[in-house]
């Protein structure tokens, strides 16, 4: 078991699970991958389940984007161990609405 | 005194318009889901403080919200829309074939006979039903599965099912409408399906008696006449006499027979209303006047209704799920426009007036009629 894991959500996700703010401190079980963090959060928040990732394939969605420590991991494999400061709960892993206007 | 509640579905959230049987001054509530694109908002016909919404967005996806207060608060409840089995495909615009992937929900129709059920058409076309007020949804799939599945192919707005229309007295019984496949018939409860789209005539497609590949946009029905179906298509106004088995036009004297929505009076089951618009690549009025088009001998025969509605400069759509009547004893009529305004009629579309005027572009209009 980790640190908790910080995550930031965007508003529409964070209005949806009925945060007071936008971040959320996770448990996360065993590496910390993106994986691992968002298995955490809908376990969590049950309501997120299809809101970021696909339900059936699990595929990040399309204007869907995960940053952290200045880089983005969007295209990062999901079970690929993210930063060592995000998974000590130093770092935020953020889910980020993409650059999609409208 | 009865009241009277307006759920409008914009592109940017929900909002909640409430009057009394007067429908004089009106109170607006919300954007609930500011930001989501709200296809549509309905509520129950058993128990009016029930209502579910369908927000949506091309980065978030799907959900679903349920309120048991009148839209006061609202809970997220099911948003698993998984296909029954193997998907199968459809064809694509060019010819192609494509999976059936789902993208979106765009109508919720909450039943008739019981409290927990409700229907959601979604694009790709297909039917969902949920018996436990949204929490989960199955597949009716023979719809889906149908013989002529393979060859629907998508209209502009996507390959969806946006019109679910229920018997009055028969559970089993539904009609829905695919753009672009065409109408279709269950007396089953959904398990079997036919196609009801003989005397369909579509210019865009070779064949005009063609099963499927029509575009129908919208169909609606009297409950004292439920054999009597009325269809705006693509382009023409139709009538069936026989419950979907063969249809007839009734644009009759419309300045143009293309249009989304169609409404039947909650009195008069031979009273109609369309919003004529001017064609398929002009989504705008005819001559920028925004007219309702009221017929009281069921099609062919047709009246503008202009009082309060702007004469000049107009160039708003009114979408297909945009258009509701009110069950007040002086039936009210309420659409909403692509340009933010929603206009009610409380004397049968005689006069008009705006409730709002700058909400984003309405998605949907549907009313309840409180005791």
């Amino acid at each position: 078991m980790s640190e908790a894991v910080e995550v930031i959500l965007p508003s529409h996700l964070s209005s949806l699970a009925r945060l007071e703010g936008s971040t959320v401190r996770l448990d996360v079980a065993g590496p910390v991958t993106q994986r691992a963090v968002l298995d955490a959060l809908e376990a969590r928040f049950p309501m997120l389940t299809g809101t970021v990732r696909d339900r059936g394939t699990a595929q990040r969605r399309a204007f869907v984007r995960f940053f952290a420590c200045g880089q983005d991991l969007s295209h990062e494999s999901p079970d690929a161990p993210l930063p060592e400061r995000v998974a000590r709960g130093e770092e935020p892993f953020m889910v980020v609405g993409a650059m999609a206007g409208g | 005194m009865g009241g009277t509640r307006v759920l409008v579905g914009t592109r940017k959230g929900a909002f909640v318009l409430t009057s009394d049987e007067q429908r004089r001054d009106w109170e607006v509530s919300g954007p609930f889901f500011p930001g989501w694109e709200v296809y549509h908002v309905k509520g129950s016909p058993i128990d009016p403080q029930r209502m579910w919404a369908a927000p949506s967005g091309g980065w978030f996806g799907q959900v679903i919200q349920r309120s048991d207060d009148g839209g006061l608060t609202w809970e997220p409840v099911g948003n698993d829309f998984t296909y029954d089995g193997v998907p199968g495909e459809h064809q694509w615009f060019d010819g192609s074939m494509r999976p059936w992937a789902f993208n979106r929900v765009w109508h919720l129709e909450p039943s008739l006979h019981d409290v927990d059920t409700l229907y959601a058409g979604v694009e790709d076309a297909a039917l969902f039903k949920s018996v436990d007020a949204g929490a989960t949804w199955h597949e009716l799939s023979g719809l889906r599965q149908h013989d002529t599945g393979r060859q629907w192919q998508p209209g502009a707005g996507g390959m969806c099912l946006h019109t679910i229309v229920q018997h009055p007295t028969d559970a089993d019984r539904l009609y829905v409408a695919i753009s672009a496949a065409g109408a279709f018939r269950t007396t089953d409860g959904g398990q079997t399906w036919q196609p009801i789209n003989k005397g369909l005539r579509s210019g865009e497609i070779p064949d005009q008696d063609s099963e499927v590949g029509h575009c129908v946009h919208r169909i609606d029905l009297h409950p004292a006449e439920p054999d009597v179906l009325y269809m705006q298509k693509h382009w023409d106004v139709l009538r069936s006499d026989d419950a979907g088995d063969s249809w007839h036009e009734v644009s009759g004297n419309l300045p143009s027979d293309f249009g989304f929505p169609v409404a039947v009076h909650a009195h008069e089951p031979r009273t109609v209303y369309v919003v004529p618009i001017t064609s398929d690549s002009q989504h705008f009025p005819p001559d920028g006047r925004l007219r309702v088009y009221r017929s009281r001998t069921g099609g062919d025969e047709w009246e503008a209704l202009t009082t309060g509605l702007p004469q000049e400069n107009c160039y708003v759509n009114v979408l297909r799920d945009a258009m509701a009547v009110d069950q007040h004893a002086s039936c009210g009529i309420y659409f909403g426009t692509t340009g933010g305004q929603v206009y009610a009629s409380s004397d049968s579309g005689d006069s008009w007036a705006p409730i709002v005027r700058n909400l984003p572009a309405v998605l949907s209009v549907e009313v309840q009629t409180l005791p």
